[in-house]
């Protein structure tokens, strides 16, 4: 099916069981906790033991191997191979970078002696354990020929190349010049610059590989968010045919991005295997992975807002810059969603960006919001006390009617409702409007709010399932879970359209023999996946009922039965000895191009900072969100959770840190590289406003993967800023920023 | 990781003869901090002598008042000890604050002494370090250096102690027992224990080859009041900013006594009497705080990115007088 039109009334409406919606736990939970889900690094499989593949880094940042001598590793007990540019089978060029699918590209290991990031593999060492392998690649000794490479942006900003297109779509920046003049004629103003630094997405599970030829046919399981791109990058990059290559990833230990491109670990594993004839693996260690997987740049971003005295906006401005390898395209859209967030009748967008020596930079959760509305809704929040206004009353007077630069209707839009719903539960009303009010003793405290805005996407996506004579009903997509409870809320939609209980839908996921989707990323894969999986269960019902010989508007499926005409039928015995099967296919239609789609959500935030020492301890979080119809009330919460934390960790920890000397990020671990601790978390609030969006796709649902982190660090920033009277701008904001502000206030 | 042997001592005595004998031997107690740099070959022990079952894990009252610690009693069991939380709270605090749960399960009282320093570049073996490869050069002092020195430093090493335990221990001075590989036993106060970096930084302590730490002791009780203030942006399982120990006797509005231990700071805990002594008997204020912290700071010197640490050191110092 194709989404032309809005969705007709479906079984999800009438959800007869109850399951939409449902807090369902996890379905795969049991397997997890007894250690039963075994992820790619556990896997036994390929016929004889694995051997083990460690990779060698390089510690330059551009530049050649001049020299390279792995005798002595070669020579080390249990070493069965010392892969090199020197001895590596060739291997497709890298790309292309026109390719449509970044994810899908060429990525070629060891092709050359060229270095073009610190940490790139330059070698790979393969040994009967890991240990031996790891040993032994400590015994290779590496001359380098460097050359000084550029690591660093903030000085770098002038030679920021203007982007033109973000995944294939244009991009639209607004006149600098209708801009200009409105920001000049404005009576009151807004002028900040405000700074973010690189993220490690940092997932718990290291990427990892099992690689095993059986003749020419490889079989791969690796942790890859998109399978069918994963598939296509390992097949185009040996050179094989597609049908050659199968891919699995069953279960993932978490991706926010850097699981969508593959990297060295699967491409040497690969070639290891096929060289050595024997399954190897490999896993990249936590300190690896910081050079060899993706990264969110770091970004500068200049925030300029003009409105009237009755806080209406007339110019926003927001120029955003970020960094990326030199080789390659990828650039943070941190501007991207402030085109549609309020309205106003100049917007101006330009993204630059500045190519440098660094490790690939890429998509980390909500790429563009996360950091974007780091700046704009500061900006929004120092607009507000300039006019003298309620940071959400300022909102509500600048709340577009329609898509402003395409000129079409929201598919529907609760922001209004989202902050007011949380204003009331949070006890906004309390706030302070002049900073630094509230004082417990040596401790000030504030609160903060920012808005929530995350784009929708629906790709296309197809689906088998197979209900056989038990009733039991099989469902195959090569769709991923990476923790997101995929397997959970595609379950739920199954068993909800057959009428079945969810102990009786077989999910399987996480393989490339499967139906193709788009996987999981950018918030699209429940919408997609499951969407895909509606048609297949629609067409499933169509033959059962067809079967039945009843008028398919009297069937009822429910308590695994098809009911009808006064006839009941279980489920099995339609399905017959043979049993029944069905495939369905979703495609993007008419709906995405006549109505924009976005989820919404407002973010509350209350901090405590010591006056002595500047240390800020957040108190409260509450977030309310608009995000069409949920699926799974936990599962969805669980998400929204993580990513409001990753905006407590954005605006106050994470930080990797770029030594600028040799293009090292220098904190490559957990115990430096920090993310907030328990201890730094409160009780946290999410709720869930009721939207259904028939324009988005038949289960009426938007992704939430990403929206919770978008906005959260802004508003963790504005309760800082309102406990305190500092304005920090330059994430993240560390106790010796806050404590040198409050010491110019003269408030210690 | 290299392979080494592996052997389990007999005897506090047997471990330190043995450690001599042996080339390349570290003793392994907790192995939480060493197991981690043999992974990443910062420590590269050809043998190691396991001597978590050698006993020296209980905690005694000495005669004369005052504690003798094990050398392998666990950070957890001394932090929930009574006797320690009730005449010393300022070691359970300082215990409390360090590492996560899990750690401090696992690592003893001797093994935290000798932790090694957190500086990124030490943990990098890509990275020149003249702590870790001597000669080598310091990465850290035009590199990033957030976490590092501001005192005691020189121009071949500006790495930080990273423990909390021996900043308590520090400003309790205690005392610290060992044996020597010929049975020889000593005590080392702990003002001498742990060394400044000079140009010998991979040198820490005053321990000599083979020689191993059996027990710490502590003083008897010393009246007043205990904190252990310890700053950091994250609130769990992050190493100091600037950390402060301090046993404060406070009279009406008159210090009678104050004694203060500072983390974060230098290469071993940082204690300077002459600080302490312009507190005694003087008013609980601002003035004598800040007094106080000129005193401690003298000769202080940033990095650039741990320049804060040095007005933070004077607001922390004066917060945990007023506490008092």
């Amino acid at each position: 099916m194709q989404m032309n039109v809005p969705a007709p009334r479906n079984a999800l409406d009438e959800n007869r069981q109850g399951l939409m919606g449902k807090a369902v736990d996890r379905v795969e939970g049991r397997l997890k906790v007894m250690g039963k889900a075994p992820y790619a690094h556990e896997m036994v499989e390929g016929g004889a033991a694995a051997a083990y593949g460690f990779i060698v880094q390089a510690t330059i940042s551009k530049g050649t191997v001049s020299t390279i001598d792995t005798s002595a590793a070669e020579r080390a007990p249990g070493v069965l191979m010392v892969m090199t540019h020197l001895n590596a089978p060739k291997q497709a060029a890298w790309g292309p970078i026109e390719l449509p699918d970044r994810y899908a590209r060429s990525i070629p290991q060891l092709g050359s002696s060229k270095i073009e990031y610190y940490g790139q593999p330059i070698a790979f060492v393969v040994a009967n354990t890991f240990e031996q392998a790891r040993s032994a690649s400590k015994l290779i000794t590496i001359s380098h020929a460097a050359v000084p490479g550029e690591h660093e942006m903030q000085s770098r900003q002038s030679q920021g190349q203007l982007q033109k297109s973000f995944f294939g779509d244009p991009l639209i920046d607004g006149s600098k010049d209708d801009f200009d003049k409105a920001f000049a004629a404005s009576a009151v103003t807004v002028d900040g610059r405000f700074t973010t630094p690189a993220h490690a997405a940092a997932p718990m599970e290291p990427p990892a590989t099992l690689a095993y030829w059986e003749g020419n046919q490889l079989t791969v399981h690796c942790s890859a968010q998109l399978i069918n791109s994963a598939q296509q990058g390992v097949a185009s990059t040996l050179g094989v045919p597609l049908k050659n290559v199968r891919l699995v990833s069953r279960y993932i230990g978490g991706g926010f991005g850097s699981k969508l491109p593959i990297y060295g670990d699967v491409i040497l594993t690969a070639l290891a295997a096929r060289e050595l004839r024997r399954p190897v693996k490999t896993a990249l260690t936590r300190q690896q992975m910081f050079h060899i997987t993706s990264h969110r740049s770091d970004t500068v971003q200049r925030l300029r807002l003009g409105a009237s005295v009755d806080g209406k906006l007339n110019a926003v401005g927001h120029e955003a810059w970020s960094n990326g390898a030199r080789y390659d395209d990828f650039f943070e859209p941190s501007a991207m969603q402030t085109r549609l967030l309020y309205a106003a009748p100049a917007r101006y967008t330009p993204h630059y960006l500045v190519k440098l020596d660094l490790p690939v930079a890429d998509s980390t959760r909500a790429p563009g919001e996360a950091v974007g509305m780091m700046a704009l809704e500061i900006a929004m929040d120092e607009l507000a006390e300039k006019l003298k206004l309620d940071p959400i009353e300022l909102r509500l007077r600048n709340e577009p009617t329609q898509d402003q630069d395409k000129k079409i209707p929201f598919s529907s839009r609760n922001l209004v409702a989202c902050m007011k719903d949380g204003a009331t539960r949070f006890g906004w009303s309390q706030r302070n409007a002049a900073p630094a009010q509230k004082r417990e003793g040596r401790w000030l405290v504030g609160m903060g709010m920012a808005a929530s805005i995350r784009s929708n996407v629906m790709m296309p996506s197809k689906c088998d399932v197979a209900l056989d004579r038990q009733g039991v009903l099989t469902v195959k997509m090569a769709m991923t879970d990476i923790g997101t409870g995929s397997y959970t809320v595609l379950t739920q939609i199954a068993a909800e359209m057959m009428g079945l209980p969810i102990e009786r839908v077989r999910m399987e996921l996480g393989d490339s023999n499967y139906p193709a989707t788009p996987g999981s990323g950018g918030s699209w894969g429940a919408a997609s996946s499951g969407s895909g999986l509606f048609d297949a269960c629609t067409n499933l019902r169509d033959k059962l009922v067809s079967k039945m010989g009843i008028n398919p508007l009297d069937a009822v499926f429910a308590n695994g039965s098809v009911t009808g005409a006064g006839k009941t039928e279980p489920l099995g015995a339609l399905a017959g000895t043979l049993g029944m099967e069905a495939s369905g296919e979703i495609k993007p239609g008419a709906m995405a191009k006549q109505f924009s789609q976005q989820g919404y959500g407002a973010h509350f935030a209350e901090a405590a900072v010591n006056i002595d020492t500047g240390e800020i301890r957040v108190r409260r979080l509450l977030g309310v969100f608009a995000a069409g119809r949920i699926l799974n009330e936990k599962t969805a919460k669980s998400q929204i959770s993580g990513a409001m934390i990753w905006g407590v960790g954005s605006a106050l920890h994470e930080d990797a840190i770029v030594d600028k000397r040799d293009g090292h990020f220098v904190n490559h671990d957990l115990a430096e590289y920090h993310v907030p601790s328990h201890a730094d978390i409160p009780k946290i609030d999410v709720y869930f406003l009721n939207e259904v969006d028939d324009k988005t796709n038949p289960l009426k649902i938007k992704g939430v993967g990403e929206l919770g982190i978008c906005g959260a660090g802004a508003a963790v920033a504005n309760a800082v800023y309102n406990a305190t009277g500092v304005r920090v701008r330059e994430f993240p904001i560390t106790l010796d920023k806050v404590r040198a502000g409050l010491e110019a206030n003269r408030v210690v | 990781m290299k392979s080494f042997t592996y052997e389990r001592a007999a005897s506090p005595e047997a471990a330190a003869a043995a450690a001599l004998a042996k080339p390349g031997a570290k003793f392994i107690a907790g192995g939480t901090n060493l197991l981690d740099l043999m992974k990443l070959q910062i420590e590269t022990p050809l043998h190691l002598i396991d001597i978590t079952r050698l006993g020296l894990d209980t905690t005694e009252a000495m005669e004369g008042g005052g504690v003798r610690i094990g050398a392998m009693v666990r950070n957890s069991d001394l932090a929930a000890d009574p006797r320690i939380r009730k005449d010393y709270a300022v070691l359970s605090r300082a215990l409390l604050s360090g590492a996560s749960g899990q750690l401090r399960n696992k690592a003893t009282t001797g093994g935290n002494l000798l932790q090694r320093t957190r500086c990124y570049y030490f943990y990098d073996t890509a990275q020149p370090c003249n702590k870790r490869t001597p000669g080598t050069g310091c990465s850290a002092l035009q590199g990033y250096n957030r976490l590092h020195a501001v005192l005691g430093t020189s121009d071949q090493c500006i790495a930080t102690h990273p423990s909390d335990m021996a900043v308590a221990m520090r400003v309790l001075d205690a005392r610290v027992e060992t044996v020597a590989p010929n049975g020889t036993k000593r005590v080392i106060p702990i003002a001498d224990f742990h060394r400044l970096p000079g140009n010998t930084p991979q040198i820490e302590t005053s321990l000599q080859p083979g020689e191993m730490i059996t027990a710490v002791t502590l003083p008897p009780p010393l009246p007043g009041k205990h904190i252990y203030r310890k700053v950091r942006d994250r609130a769990s399982y992050a190493f100091a900013t600037v950390s402060v120990a301090a046993i404060v006797d406070i009279s009406g509005s008159t210090v009678r006594t104050a004694r203060m231990a500072f983390g974060g700071l230098a290469h071993q805990p940082w204690r300077v009497l002459d600080a302490e002594a312009s507190l005694a008997g003087a008013a609980v204020s601002q003035a004598s705080a800040n007094a106080a912290a000129d005193r401690v700071l003298q000769g202080a010197r940033g990095f650039g990115h741990n320049d804060f640490k040095i007005p933070l050191v004077r607001s922390t110092l004066r917060a945990v007088l007023t506490d008092a």
